[in-house]
């Protein structure tokens, strides 16, 4: 299909990404790797009258090492991601689940920043970012600020991102030799989805942490898992909380209580093959 | 000249009169240079200055009488030209829409306009047409018409659009469309089941399928400046077919009208029909004095084309204490979606004569309702009614396999018809031409490791493991080569099934080859090369194939039903045979000899014995063209135009082996092996052949695995996209072990059969039957296609009672 019409603006920077919001508002959209925003426009899902390119900000792309905590530039690419030395050492969960985001094409336009500004709960990012209960930094219009995880995702395709905010950076805690999984329950190797688990062990410091793809509207953690692993349950008993406070989606891949099953038996392999 | 006599098969090879060797050969495709590159032509492609776009406004609604349609909005809006509704544009019709196949005499069916009138009756069916400056224009205009629709209750489920709760069409009354009945002795049949001891009855679901060809549809109809001729671009797989059609319904006249099939990015049968937007093109391009195009998008495709497939099968064998079967019931209701398109009633019936396939069954009872739905309508889709007859088969012959308590490939060891009852008398009322079933059979368990197979699904059972190791067999026989044209009158079927060639040699000894069939990805140019190079001794590179442009080729019947080989490739090599009989009496006269003297070798025909004593083929054809000493009775010209009617169809078979894994926890099923063992008679280009098996295996196992057209109960298509209709892609998929066997056809002087459908004919009930197998102690005996992994699950919960 055809996208509605739109206006189409090059932004340079990320200040002038962000005047251009203020100056549009709600009918602008920032454009990065297009992968999430472009399908939703060609089925008119999305009819944006402005689109903000912010394709030659070339400042928002970098992978750097920060003494315990890793920090990637929004726009940095899927491919980068999943084949930089510093996240396979530091964060190997997120090089795998980056290395697995939808096929060639996608990793190599697609964004850290698009997908998780992006705020669906089918993509696996926002799964990773709740499990290692990271650090949004967007800058507006009033000048830069730090946004917890948890508190980023609001609701479908919501999140605490205001209008005119640009998601500038990720910051992610280094978790080198801690405990990961990553299940990814599929139809085809390029799908979303039906039902994913992320999971990153405790080191005292870091983790629990067991984030779940398409079990709800908004991006979510298995908190009942998590709390069971932190009273000392095994994996098959924490795994039977998988599905506790999730409302799955009933769509043409799955029902909700296939869901919910399938989240109890990913969630059990991906604490087994993490070493719970 | 036209032949409807053939001489013997000439065996395995083609080879021309020097024993050569290009046939047979994995030539590289000619095609594929400029395809691979860019360059191919494809209708969107085309630049016409000055042309207007087509928008489609479709009903949003399955079922919706039609009120008043607003078009003031979109008429405003830039670029935007017209807009036209079914009442606008019902004058320019001379007659409806086009089904060539009413199966029965009194067969039900609506009149169908490319703009509908009064009634919608399917989401996708088209209401209004806008015509605008560019593509895009068009587009944002489509969705500023304003249409007043009055929704009415739709019938979306097959059985319940049968039981006429919600009348479709109120002038037929009913939804029922026709019944067919093939039952040479009923009486048989029913002593077969009472006197059987072992007897199978399922029911089956052949789901909705959409083709998705990689190129949407679309056309371009540009008018003449002067004279009222018409040449009309499309996306199709049957100029010439659908030129007679648009005459007839257009009302163009025929001699005026020039169709072109450029190059077209795939079909599998979605492009073998007369479309609404075709026709819509055509008039408006005469009304409006301007060339008129559209092209389809993605979504818009699958509601717009026609689907696959679509039956309800109930499937019964009657079998002695040994599992012999003595008899087979198959009975089908059939969804022909809102309207009939050009074959839709026809479809099931191509698979009519095959519920028995490649068993020697003595007694025989096949019918087939079919039913209209508010969805949309269905027609030909690889296989065309034999994937779900050898599906419904080769599904029975397992759970018969089980009653009987043997394993599947002993139980069709015990049913094969045996090598030497060739050419096969069938119940059914068919001539099998040839067939040779246990060495594929064979040849397939070796491919996969058979007997490791089972040992290792034994141990895993042994060890409770909870990854379940299956396997499943499907050997099939299919018709294709259609047709005989006096069969297909047999069946009410309105054109023939012959095919036209014609082969000239140059005056500087290029060779021309005009071809009725219309390739759309089968590499025809390759392969008449092949064939026309072995005969004549000259380079498949000096040889040019004609195709697809009815200015160029005049007469074929065009590119479907695994026709283009076993009809086309052999009325080229019939023309080429004739330009030999032509060269050797030209030669023989100006070289004072006798044409038996005469010997073809390399391109040459020179005097036996005496070499030195010989013309060049390009040398006769100078002969030919200067005319100046040619034989009493001899034409100028060095050409031989022939149309060839087969006497039979053609037969191809085989045996395909798959094996899977099904996880018990999730109900994922991952393909581990995929074995294929296709006889297609003597290989023109063993490549070629293999594509096509590739490509046949896939939609047979996508089918099986992840594709369906899912309609929720409104009548709308809940997956139109791609991102929820699960085409599979390589990464889904293991590398397929083929091999084949050679049993030529007697029935043409190639002794070939066609393969474009036999993959997808073999493969589904491969799959399904391997699940089952890996399932079966666990208590499942049947799982739906396509066997997602919920749907597994779910059976595997059901049959353990939970």
């Amino acid at each position: 299909m055809i996208p509605a019409p739109f206006d189409y603006r090059r932004a340079a920077s990320v200040d002038e990404a962000v005047s251009l919001l203020t100056e549009h508002g709600d009918e602008a959209k920032l454009l990065a790797g297009g992968h999430s925003l472009l399908p939703l426009m060609k089925l008119r899902l999305a009819q944006p009258t402005v689109l903000i390119d912010i394709g030659p900000v070339s400042d928002l792309s970098y992978i750097r090492d920060d003494g315990g905590t890793v920090r990637i530039g929004a726009m940095t690419r899927h491919h980068d991601v999943a084949f930089s030395d510093l996240v396979r050492e530091q964060i190997p969960l997120l090089a795998e689940v980056a290395g697995q985001i939808g096929d060639p094409q996608v990793r190599h336009r697609g964004t850290i920043g698009g997908s998780i500004a992006h705020g669906d709960p089918a993509s696996d990012l926002p799964a990773v970012l709740l499990s290692l209960r990271g650090t949004l930094v967007a800058r507006g219009p009033g000048g830069e600020r730090e946004i917890a995880a948890d508190d980023f995702f609001r609701g479908f395709l919501e999140t605490a991102l205001a209008p005119d905010e640009v998601l500038t950076e990720i910051r992610l805690p280094a978790v080198p030799g801690v405990g990961w999984a990553f299940e990814k329950f599929a139809r085809r190797a390029h799908d979303w989805a039906i039902v994913g688990v992320t999971a990153v062990l405790s080191n005292g410091s870091v983790g629990p942490g067991v984030g779940l793809v398409n079990m709800g509207s908004a991006p979510l953690r298995a908190a009942g898992v998590e709390e069971a692993l932190r009273s000392g349950s095994g994996a098959g008993d924490a795994a039977a909380r998988a599905a506790d406070g999730t409302e799955p989606p009933d769509d043409l891949n799955a029902s909700p209580e296939f869901r919910r099953h399938l989240a109890e038996v990913l969630v059990r392999r991906a604490l087994e093959s993490a070493g719970a | 000249m036209t032949a409807t006599e053939t001489p013997p098969a000439a065996g395995a090879g083609a080879a021309g009169e020097d024993g050569g060797g290009v046939v047979g050969q994995r030539m590289l495709r000619k095609e594929d240079a400029r395809l691979l590159t860019g360059e191919g032509r494809y209708v969107d492609d085309l630049q016409i200055p000055g042309a207007l776009w087509m928008g489609m406004v479709r009903s949003p609604f399955a079922h919706a009488r039609i009120g008043s349609i607003d078009a003031s909005d979109a008429l405003a809006m830039p670029g935007v030209r017209a807009v036209f509704t079914g009442d606008d544009l019902a004058d320019e019709w001379a007659a409806a829409m086009p089904c060539a196949w009413p199966v029965t005499d009194d067969m039900k069916a609506p009149d169908h306009w490319p703009v509908a009138r009064g009634k919608a009756c399917y989401v996708g069916d088209i209401v209004a047409v806008v015509v605008a400056e560019s593509r895009y224009q068009a587009a944002d205009a489509v969705d500023a018409v304003v249409v007043d629709y009055d929704p009415l209750d739709p019938a979306v489920d097959l059985e319940d659009a049968a039981s006429d709760r919600v009348v479709i069409h109120d002038d037929l009354g009913t939804n029922k469309s026709y019944t067919w009945t093939l039952s040479p002795d009923p009486d048989a049949v029913d002593r077969a089941f009472a006197q059987a001891v072992h007897t199978v009855s399922e029911r089956y679901v052949q789901q909705r399928l959409i083709p998705v060809a990689m190129e949407t549809r679309g056309v371009a109809v540009v008018p003449g400046v002067y004279g009222g001729d018409v040449t009309v671009y499309s996306a199709t797989q049957i100029p010439h077919i659908l030129k007679v059609m648009i005459a007839a319904t257009c009302g163009v006249p025929e001699q005026k009208l020039r169709v072109v099939a450029p190059s077209v990015g795939g079909a599998f049968g979605s492009k073998l029909d007369v479309y609404a937007e075709e026709l819509i093109a055509v008039a408006l391009a005469r009304r409006l004095g301007t060339p008129t195009r559209w092209t389809e998008g993605r979504s818009e495709n699958s509601v717009a084309t026609i689907q696959g497939r679509g039956q309800v099968q109930h499937m019964e064998l009657a079998a002695d204490g040994d599992g012999r079967v003595t008899a087979v019931r198959a009975r089908l209701t059939a969804d022909m979606g809102a309207y009939m398109q050009l074959v839709t009633p026809g479809i099931p019936l191509l698979g009519a004569f095959l519920y028995h396939g490649v068993y020697d069954v003595p007694a025989y009872h096949f019918e087939c309702t079919g039913v209209f739905t508010n969805c949309t309508p269905t027609d030909a889709y690889r296989g065309a009614g034999r994937p779900e007859a050898t599906y419904a088969l080769e599904r029975a012959m397992d759970s018969l396999a089980r009653t009987v308590g043997v394993d599947g490939a002993e139980i069709r060891r015990r049913n094969y018809i045996a090598p030497d009852k060739f050419p096969y008398e069938s119940v059914a009322g068919l001539t099998y031409d040839s067939g040779n079933y246990e060495p594929t059979l064979d040849r397939a368990l070796e491919l996969v490791g058979y007997d490791d197979l089972r040992a290792e699904q034994q141990r895993r059972r042994g060890a409770g493991e909870r990854k379940h190791l299956g396997v499943g067999i499907s050997t099939y026989v299919e018709m294709c080569g259609l047709a005989p044209s006096r069969v297909l009158a047999s069946l009410k079927y309105a054109a023939g099934g012959w095919e036209a060639a014609t082969v000239s040699v140059l005056p500087t000894g290029k060779v021309q080859v005009v071809s009725g069939a219309t390739p759309h990805g089968q590499g025809h140019e390759t392969s008449w090369s092949q064939i026309v190079a072995d005969r004549l001794g000259v380079d498949p590179a000096d040889i040019e194939v004609l195709h697809s442009d009815t200015a160029l080729s005049p007469h074929g019947m065009d590119t479907y039903g695994s026709r283009s080989l076993p009809v086309g490739g052999v009325a080229v090599a019939m023309a080429a045979d004739e330009v030999i009989a032509k060269a050797r009496t030209i030669a023989a006269h100006q070289l004072e000899a006798s044409e038996d003297d005469l010997e073809l070798v390399g391109g040459d025909l020179r005097v036996k014995g005496t070499p030195t004593r010989s013309m060049t083929l390009q040398e006769v054809a100078f002969e030919a063209f200067s005319a100046h000493d040619l034989p009493d009775g001899t034409d100028p010209v060095l050409t031989a135009q022939v149309t060839f009617d087969p006497p039979n169809f053609v037969f191809p078979f085989g045996t395909h082996v798959a094996v899977v894994e099904v996880d018990e926890d999730t109900g994922e099923v991952d393909l581990l092996d995929y074995a294929a063992v296709d006889d297609c008679g003597p290989q023109v280009n063993p490549m070629i052949v293999e594509g096509q098996i590739h490509g046949g295996i896939v939609q047979g196992v996508a089918q099986a695995l992840w594709e369906e057209a899912v309609y929720d109960a409104d009548g709308t298509l809940r997956n139109p996209s791609l991102i929820d209709y699960c085409v599979p892609s390589a990464a889904e998929l293991p590398s397929f072990k083929l091999d084949h066997t050679v049993t030529p056809s007697p029935t043409n002087l190639l002794g070939v059969k066609g393969i474009g459908e036999a993959g997808t004919i073999g493969s589904a009930p491969t799959v399904i039957n391997a699940i089952v197998d890996a399932l079966a102690p666990l208590g499942v005996t049947d799982v739906a296609m396509p066997a997602h992994p919920e749907r597994v699950w779910t059976a595997i919960q059901e049959a353990q009672g939970r």
